[in-house]
């Protein structure tokens, strides 16, 4: 694995939903242990291709490798364990509803590693607390929860099985700005911890610039540009003009020039 | 293979004794510490005797948060944070999740284990009794409350919803007639066969015309119905209410100002109110055609026969069970949708509700179907 580079490798992917394409033969590479952001407009399609690599939307055409192997032709068994590499957080969590936080994450430790119930409870209250939430907030319903603790939880639940490949939808939208900058910093750690790969789909500026090794800007239905945030600040393509150096993208560039100096 | 976890109290080389006493005793931490090996790993080790001052971890091969949620367990977050700060071999990823995770759990109480008391069964039963009062009382106020809603909406004909009211008929009733029609078909059909086995002891099959149409005009034919209904829209009324909840619509509703009672629940209990007589009589029809089949086929009895002695049967049965079905309608409507209001939240939630509301349902149609046949006995009708 550490031999190819690209632990994910999309290749002229196309999607068409009815007469609406959203993606037109769309290239990129996921390298090992990176953490990626990916922009783009709202309805450029950066769901879709987080849901075309995990395996929940079959691509119209094109071919999606994980790990080196074809998610496409993968039987359903050696998918699964492939799947258990995953980990995904998404976009308004999806916590199980009928089960408290804590069985949240306790479930896939249980189902995949055959944990005992006393075991998993004890792991998930470590993810618990590295994603920041309050010891209480453990029995809660998810419907008890609050926007930004149900990320949280969302998050910890990703976390459980400590997979390879982290995707992420807009983890950050719906937090506070020192939730958000904390969530930044977790996924530093996790990923200098485990060398976890992050494939992170967001609008927060300050999280491209504090956490994302290069961005992958969706555009025109395919990736006009994978690169550094300065090489992709860079571009002369108006719409990248206009997201990175609007008022909220000089916003972030000054703050994180203020906190580097 | 090498022990997990190896606490060594003094150094094996006494050279290093001068060299820092203060990192003595020392933990030594060897092999993979994650999720595939936890449960060899946890029957492996156990907590140190002492408090370790340093910790050795040149061993380790690999570890993740589970190991580190282990290690946790073993020595308490303060002491993993303040061993790993002297750590050596530890490289500097590992540190860091290391002291993520104990800095995360600093001060966290593990937690108490629930006792389980002999007082837990009475607690149970006392929980259950004050919210069956509690049920009852809700369902008296939402009644209290839809109808007064209903009054209102009496005086102001321009705010009644056709719409609401035509699709939730069509839901409610046209798309229930063929499977009540059939059902009652079949049981006009089974009661038809009982009828004429226990009729034919005493030579008097033909009175099974009279069974059929008197047991579908007074009862079954509208209790069937109704059950169905109960079984049919109750269930769904609940799910969609309760769906409605889950997904805020319910609040969003109510900060437009605008009522859920008048916009959810007046047209579906008009819709029932409307349609249940309706389906309770092609019920009856259907009953009655199915005891005419069974006898004009097996029992030979002649059609004309037939729709004869079903035309001297007073009509009076028919409007006492006909009269019955807009009370079973306002019941079944009513408990559907409170039902669906009292939907909490989460997925097993609407499957709970949605349960209730089908059993009560169904309880209270009986119940209140066996209360009208002692009435209307005790009326001599």
């Amino acid at each position: 694995m550490s031999v190819d580079p690209a632990i994910i490798q999309v290749r002229g992917l196309c999607n068409t939903f009815g007469s609406n394409t959203v993606h037109k033969d769309l290239d990129l590479d996921v390298l090992h242990g990176e953490i990626l952001g990916v922009v783009g407009g709202s309805g450029t399609g950066k769901s879709v291709l987080l849901r075309s690599i995990v395996g929940l939307l079959r691509p119209t055409s094109g071919k999606v490798q994980v790990f080196g192997k074809n998610m496409l032709s993968l039987h359903s068994r050696d998918r699964s364990a492939m799947e258990r590499r995953f980990g995904v957080l998404f976009q308004h969590g999806a916590l199980f509803s009928s089960l408290t936080v804590l069985e949240n994450i306790a479930l896939p430790l249980i189902e995949h590693v055959g944990l005992s119930r006393a075991q998993a409870s004890d792991i998930a209250r470590v993810k618990l607390a590295l994603t920041g939430l309050p010891a209480n907030a453990a029995h809660l319903y998810p419907s008890k929860l609050s926007g930004g603790m149900i990320k949280r939880a969302a998050l910890a639940r990703a976390l459980a099985l400590d997979p390879e490949i982290l995707f992420l939808d807009e983890p950050t939208a719906g937090l506070d700005p020192i939730g958000a900058a904390a969530f930044d910093q977790l996924l530093l750690t996790l990923r200098d911890a485990f060398k976890l790969t992050v494939f992170l789909v967001t609008h927060d500026l300050d999280t491209l610039y504090a956490a994302c090794d290069r961005v992958a800007v969706l555009s025109q239905k395919k990736v006009l540009i994978v690169d550094t945030l300065e090489n992709v600040a860079a571009e002369s393509d108006p719409w990248i003009q206009s997201y990175f150096h609007g008022p909220r993208g000089r916003a972030a560039v000054t703050s994180t020039n203020a906190s580097l100096t | 293979m090498s022990n997990a976890l190896v606490l060594q109290s003094v150094p094996s080389d006494a050279a290093e004794t001068a060299d820092n006493h203060s990192l003595w005793p020392r933990l030594f931490l060897n092999g993979e510490w994650t999720l595939q090996k936890y449960q060899r790993l946890l029957k492996q080790v156990s907590a140190p005797s002492q408090k370790p001052r340093s910790l050795d971890a040149s061993g380790l091969v690999a570890i993740d948060t589970a190991g580190a949620t282990l290690l946790l367990d073993l020595l308490g977050p303060d002491t993993l944070a303040d061993i790993v700060e002297r750590a050596t071999g530890l490289s500097p990823e590992w540190k860091a999740l290391l002291l993520a995770v104990a800095t995360a759990m600093r001060g966290r109480q593990p937690p108490d284990a629930h006792k389980q008391r002999w007082g837990d069964g009475l607690e149970a039963l006392g929980t259950l009794t004050v919210s069956g009062w509690r049920q009852l009382g809700q369902f008296f106020a939402f009644a209290g409350l839809t109808i007064t809603t209903l009054l209102s909406l009496l005086v102001r004909p321009w705010r009644w919803r056709w719409t609401a009211l035509f699709a939730q008929m069509q839901q409610a009733g046209l798309n229930a007639v063929p499977i009540v029609a059939l059902l009652n078909f079949l049981v006009g059909a089974v009661v038809a066969f009982l009828g004429a086995t226990v009729l034919a002891q005493f030579g008097a099959t033909i009175y099974t015309v009279d069974l059929v149409a008197y047991a579908f005009m007074r009862e079954l034919g509208v209790l069937l119905a109704a059950i169905l209904l109960a079984g049919r829209t109750a269930s769904a009324f609940t799910a969609q209410i309760g769906s409605m909840k889950v997904n805020e619509e319910l609040d969003a509703l109510k900060v437009q100002g605008l009522s859920a009672i008048e916009l959810l629940v007046i047209p579906r209990i008009l819709a029932l109110v409307i349609t249940l007589p309706i389906l309770g009589f092609i019920a009856i029809l259907a009953g009655i055609a199915g005891g005419a089949m069974v006898a004009v086929l097996s029992l030979n009895i002649s059609l004309t026969q037939f729709i004869g002695i079903v035309q001297q049967v007073p009509l009076l049965h028919l409007w006492l069970g006909l009269g019955k079905a807009p009370v079973f309608a306002v019941l079944i409507a009513l408990i559907g949708c409170l039902e669906g209001f009292k939907v909490s939240g989460s997925a097993q939630s609407v499957g709970e509700r949605t349960t209730a509301s089908v059993v009560q349902c169904i309880f209270v149609v009986i119940l209140l179907d066996a209360v009208a046949a002692l009435f209307y006995m005790e009326m001599g009708w």
